[in-house]
């Protein structure tokens, strides 16, 4: 078999496949954001009420693994009855899964926020609603983001895990064609590359989001700047933090 | 504004009652009792570990309460007497308490994710349910006050140490408390912006009747603004008279000792 012939058989196939990582990537990812956030909040509470149950279904999720978890949802949960599809057993345990994972990067950063912060809120007698959307949350996002980052890429790489449901994403196609011709090195070197791209993507885009959230902490440049090659050789933020005033556009 | 005829004139604005504060095992006030009149401004002096700043974080409702009452205008703020039993008031009633009641930290505190404005109105619009122009308009007039008046639309990391404390005051200020907590306001600051700090609170205390309770190392500053001074050793208060008496002429062998210390190293 020539390339072009095989190209024109799998590579619509790849694609599909492409496509399903990508979309398991991004729907699990921002699903596993608002989980992460909502776990976190809770096991941050001092009320044990409402820290304990968010403690069960993080530990739990973090103490078992992502392959078992599929196993369950797809092949024994529907022996006891509901039969959920694969693409929302593979959602729904990457979101699970993460969300556990990103549960404690969120709570860890809301702990970091100085003390004197939540004095201040409990000092303006702010409520707890308040006060986390509009004090706390904002400063620990800066925090929490590079681990979140973290936890997106891995979620990336660990979406291949769902072909054990059945489900044709992007590594299982690379190893299809691989069994139909005699490619390994360059399809590996296909697999390594895509992925790696598309981890570049994220973290690249998490970054922006990153310095954003420092820019309004009043810590480096704003995205203007970065984005903007001329000013960002200007003005080194490593050097002057506090000369780094933001302007009017905020 | 209340005048004295029409606050009950009985009742004392803070009252401490048989007040304990343990953290863990160790005992950091003791059977602590004191009253406060509406728009008098008091000096808590004493050694370090004496408990003085504990005080101010027990009227805040930053600690908590081991044992014994406090009321703010004669109403339980932590806990209450119901039935001769001690039980916690309510999260409502605390929380209509603690709005009369503003405090300034040592380490500022601003809010970095917001300009000196927003750190200013945050609070007046969403908690006091002031609206927006209003709380824009008082902003700008406190910012005037603590001679602040260009930094409207900067960020408090621009801000030098001097300058991010008179904005808190201005933050606490905005919420027009009937009681001001100062807690070693001027602590963290270089020597040199230590007096413009000192000379806004010196400004607020001569211009408005807010009740002031002050923890300070600033001794001058204390014997100028305050009503009185109450010298704390050990948990407990060892003296309490006006700041001539104190400073000239104090009754215990402890505070002779301890203001002499203090005044050495001024």
């Amino acid at each position: 078999m020539n390339y072009l012939d095989a190209l024109v058989m799998h590579g619509p196939r790849l694609w599909d496949g492409l496509l399903l990582t990508l979309q398991l990537t991004v729907v699990s990812g921002l699903l596993a954001f608002v989980v992460a956030v909502v776990l976190g909040l809770m096991a941050g509470s001092t009320k044990l009420l409402v820290r304990l149950p968010a403690r069960i279904i993080i530990e739990f999720f973090r103490g078992t693994s992502l392959l078992v978890q599929l196993m369950w949802l797809f092949y024994v949960l529907p022996l006891f009855g509901p039969s959920l599809g694969a693409m929302l057993v593979a959602i729904f345990a990457l979101t699970l899964n993460y969300g556990a994972y990103g549960a404690e990067a969120v709570r860890a950063s809301l702990t970091s926020v100085p003390q004197g912060q939540w004095e201040a809120t409990a000092a303006l007698s702010m409520s707890w609603p308040h006060k986390m959307r509009r004090i706390i949350f904002p400063q620990a996002w800066a925090l929490m983001l590079p681990s979140l980052t973290n936890l997106w890429v891995h979620l990336l790489k660990g979406s291949s895990i769902v072909y054990i449901i059945g489900m044709s994403e992007f590594t299982f196609e690379l190893l299809q064609l691989r069994r139909t011709t005699d490619w390994l090195f360059a399809l590996a070197i296909v697999g390594l590359v895509v992925y790696f791209i598309i981890a570049l993507v994220l973290t690249q885009l998490m970054r922006l989001f990153e310095a954003r959230s420092k820019y309004k902490l009043g810590r480096g440049p704003s995205l203007k700047e970065i984005l903007s090659p001329v000013l960002t050789n200007k003005i080194s933020p490593a050097d002057e933090p506090a000369a780094v005033a933001p302007g009017g556009a905020r | 504004m209340p005048t004295p005829t029409d606050a009950k004139p009985a009742m004392p604005v803070i009252e401490f009652r048989d007040v304990e504060k343990q953290f863990d095992t160790k005992t950091v006030l003791k059977e602590l009792n004191f009253t406060i009149e509406r728009g008098e401004r008091v000096t808590l002096i004493g050694p370090s570990g004496s408990g003085k700043t504990t005080i101010l974080r027990l009227v805040m409702t930053l600690e908590g309460l081991t044992d014994g009452y406090i009321y703010i205008d004669g109403a339980p703020l932590v806990y209450e007497q119901r039935d001769g039993k001690r039980v916690p008031v309510s999260k409502r009633q605390q929380k209509l308490l603690t709005t009369r009641i503003g405090m300034v930290f040592q380490q500022f505190n601003l809010f970095p994710n917001m300009t000196v404005l927003e750190n200013i109105i945050e609070a007046p619009i969403h908690v006091l349910g002031i609206n927006k122009r209003d709380a824009i308009d008082r902003a700008h007039q406190l910012l005037e006050k603590v001679g602040l008046p260009d930094k409207t639309d900067a960020h408090p990391t621009a801000l030098s140490g001097g300058q991010q404390q008179r904005v808190a005051i201005a933050r606490a200020l905005a919420m027009d408390p009937e009681i001001l907590l100062l807690d070693e306001v001027t602590s963290a600051l270089d020597p040199e912006v230590v007096v413009d700090v000192l000379q806004v609170l010196r400004d607020v205390a001569a211009t408005t009747d807010v009740t002031m309770l002050i923890v300070t190392h600033e001794m001058s500053f204390a014997r100028d603004v305050s009503h009185r001074v109450m010298m704390l050793d050990g948990g407990k208060i060892i003296e309490s008279a006006d700041p001539e008496t104190i400073f000239t002429n104090p009754a215990k062998e402890r505070t002779k000792k301890f203001l002499a210390a203090v005044l050495r190293d001024a």
